[in-house]
């Protein structure tokens, strides 16, 4: 069978996902993604009836033990200093970036 | 011989509070540990392996040997004074380094992360600090959390099985199963997504929780998988871990999915023994769907005696002890667990590594750009290893408009048909009426350095008995139950019902107490009998 995820299409997806590969990274990660994709497709082996739901988490999670929600009121980080010091470049309390491209709408 | 760094954390407590030892010298025998089978600090430079390497455990990224001593010193400071120091007074805590905690580095084992210095603590780890536990260490892990063995983090050297230092320690939390089995802390903090606490417990012979799905608080926790990340204690042995719970558990301010849910005291019910408490085995446990190493195809195989002998025996030393043992529970969607978690977890990780951009903090390019996009390419190119790489991947494909019918939404529906086993085997009015399934945590013991690294599909396979709980949401525990022929430890995972973790607790407790003059449980990691 051939590869599901092509060398065109393993590009898309590196696009798509801000990466920057060598080839060698690329090789590598497109034969893994197609040795995945035959496990996942062990999820075909199996009728799943049309009304089984999908779910987003395990454990049920009625409204009786969802916490309240929090009063939608301010709350200060405290030391701005020590978040914007994590920042690779940072100017006058603003996180400094390179260009952003222009896009035409 | 037993030092102060080998009890467990119950017992120094007592001791502790009665004045017969100091938090102080508690912590001085665990950092004389430390210095005797811990090894170089590990670093992200490009690995070059020294042959003191392979005889050292190498369980943390970072130590915090002087805030630990204050900590110390302020608890018998406390114990002097007459006041309460805490159900966990001095009770040496390695955390897994994929939490924050205040003025450490925060790194989740990846390049990415290796200059942040978290702002603030996770709330699990700020509780067990307030019931008076000391962060001696930030535990290494799998880069982010994403593998079985630690042999993809990006701090180099990674930890090595303390039972045989040529074999993995499992993963993700794979320091913190070191640390505690070799006597580099009391107790520790991992993280479970689909058996990261479990596994690594069983590879190395300690006690490993997952609590249910929002038990804990993830708050503070570098996240996952969003819906299947849940924090939870690895010790010594069971009381440690109901201990750590009580001090862990329940809802959190910050963290919505923390749910508002009576916590227990989980320490009342473990001398209650098993009488009465149906306890169920599953043939879906034991026949497993499995990838051939040589040719990658899936096949159906009989786990090894070596691995379920004792889980069979467990069995029937909790029915002498008065439990029914219900045979034959089927949990026919077992096999499915793995490629449904294939798709759910990478698409999870893909969104949670999208904030990871080279802007707010984290590892930004040095080489010339252009513009934003191609800063964003390149940090992130030369920060994230092959596994997050992967995982980004492999979420965005099978999120995509044209193929999430056929991937994300079916994976979503058999988790739905997983869940279903679960509620079935633990239904009080159904056929089975299970308390606990008694199962293997992992198909094999420890593997060798390198057998399975680079091979995401098997390493993948390594949590096939633990994952299912994950996304069930469910408990489950793994404690040790012997030694397989080559001397590696064994696990024995007990699974619960939802908020069950007292019933869980107190079977875990009593296998304990069963075997607990049986000669393994004599034998001690070879690391610390050189």
């Amino acid at each position: 069978m051939s590869d599901e995820i092509t060398p065109e299409l393993f590009a898309h997806l590196v696009e798509l996902a801000a990466l920057e590969l060598t080839p060698e990274e690329g090789e590598y990660l497109r034969g893994q993604l197609n040795g995945q994709l035959k496990a996942i497709r062990e999820l075909e082996r199996i009728p799943v009836p049309d009304d089984v739901p999908p779910a987003a988490h395990g454990v049920a999670f009625p409204p009786e033990i969802r916490p309240a929600p929090r009063a939608d009121e301010t709350r200060p980080c405290g030391d701005a200093e020590k978040i914007l010091k994590q920042a690779p470049e940072a100017e006058e309390g603003y996180f400094v970036v390179p260009e952003i491209p222009h896009t035409e709408l | 011989m037993t030092e102060l760094c080998d009890l467990p954390a119950h017992e120094l407590v007592a001791k502790l509070k009665k004045k017969e030892i100091s938090a102080v010298e508690v912590l001085e025998s665990t950092f004389g540990r430390i210095d005797a089978v811990e090894g170089r600090a590990p670093s992200t430079a490009p690995y070059d392996p020294r042959p003191d390497d392979a005889t050292r455990v190498h369980a943390f990224i970072s130590i915090q040997r002087e805030k630990a001593m204050e900590r110390a010193r302020a608890i018998d400071a406390l114990i002097a004074r007459g006041e309460d120091p805490g159900p966990l007074a001095g009770v040496p805590l390695s955390v897994k380094d994929i939490f924050c905690v205040e003025g450490t580095p925060s790194t989740a084992g990846s390049k990415m992360l290796e200059k942040f210095v978290a702002p603030y603590t996770a709330t699990p780890v700020v509780r067990l600090e307030k019931a008076g536990a000391i962060t001696l260490g930030k535990a290494n892990l799998d880069e982010y959390a994403y593998g079985s063995s630690n042999e993809s983090s990006a701090f180099q050297p990674a930890p090595r099985n303390p039972w045989d230092l040529t074999r993995v320690p499992g993963g993700s939390s794979g320091g913190s199963a070191v640390s505690v089995a070799a006597g580099e802390a009391v107790v520790s903090i991992g993280t479970d997504t689909a058996g990261s606490i479990r596994q690594p417990a069983a590879f190395c012979g300690v006690v490993g929780v997952k609590p249910t799905y929002g038990r804990v608080s993830r708050y503070g926790l570098i996240a996952f998988g969003s819906s299947l990340d849940c924090p939870g204690p690895i010790t010594r042995d069971v009381r440690d871990a109901a201990l750590m719970l009580n001090a862990m558990c329940g809802p959190d301010i910050n963290d919505s999915t923390a749910a508002n849910v009576p916590v227990p005291d989980f320490t009342a019910n473990l001398n209650d023994g098993v009488k009465g408490l149906r306890a169920g085995l599953s043939p879906d446990y034991a026949r497993i769907r499995y990838p051939d190493q040589k040719t990658g195809e899936l096949r159906d195989v009989d786990l090894p005696d070596d691995i379920v002998a004792p889980i069979r025996r467990a069995a029937e030393l909790l029915a002498k002890a008065g439990a029914e043992i219900v045979e034959d529970v089927p949990m026919p969607n077992t096999s499915l667990a793995i490629p449904a978690y294939f798709v759910v977890s990478r698409v999870e990780a893909a969104s949670n590594l999208h904030r990871f951009d080279g802007v707010k903090y984290g590892h930004r390019t040095s080489a010339p750009v252009e513009n934003l996009r191609e800063m964003y390419r390149k940090s992130r190119g030369e920060a994230f290893g092959l596994q997050p790489k992967l995982r980004i991947l492999m979420g965005m494909y099978v999120s995509g408009a044209q193929y999430a019918k056929q991937y994300y939404q079916r994976a979503l529906r058999v988790r739905t048909l997983i869940r279903r086993d679960f509620e079935a085997a633990f239904d009080k009015n159904g056929r089975y009426r299970c308390d606990v399934l008694l199962t293997p945590t992992t198909p094999a013991t420890a593997f060798e350095i390198g057998a399975v690294y680079g091979d995401s599909v098997l390493m993948q396979y390594a949590d096939l008995l633990t994952v299912p709980a994950n996304h069930a949401g469910t408990p489950g525990i793994s404690i040790p139950c012997g030694l397989d022929s080559n001397s590696l430890p064994l696990g024995l995972q007990i699974l619960a019902n939802d908020w069950d973790e007292a019933t869980m607790l107190r079977v875990a407790a009593a296998y304990e107490q069963l075997t607990a003059d049986e000669p393994w449980r004599r034998v001690r990691p070879t690391v610390l009998e050189h």
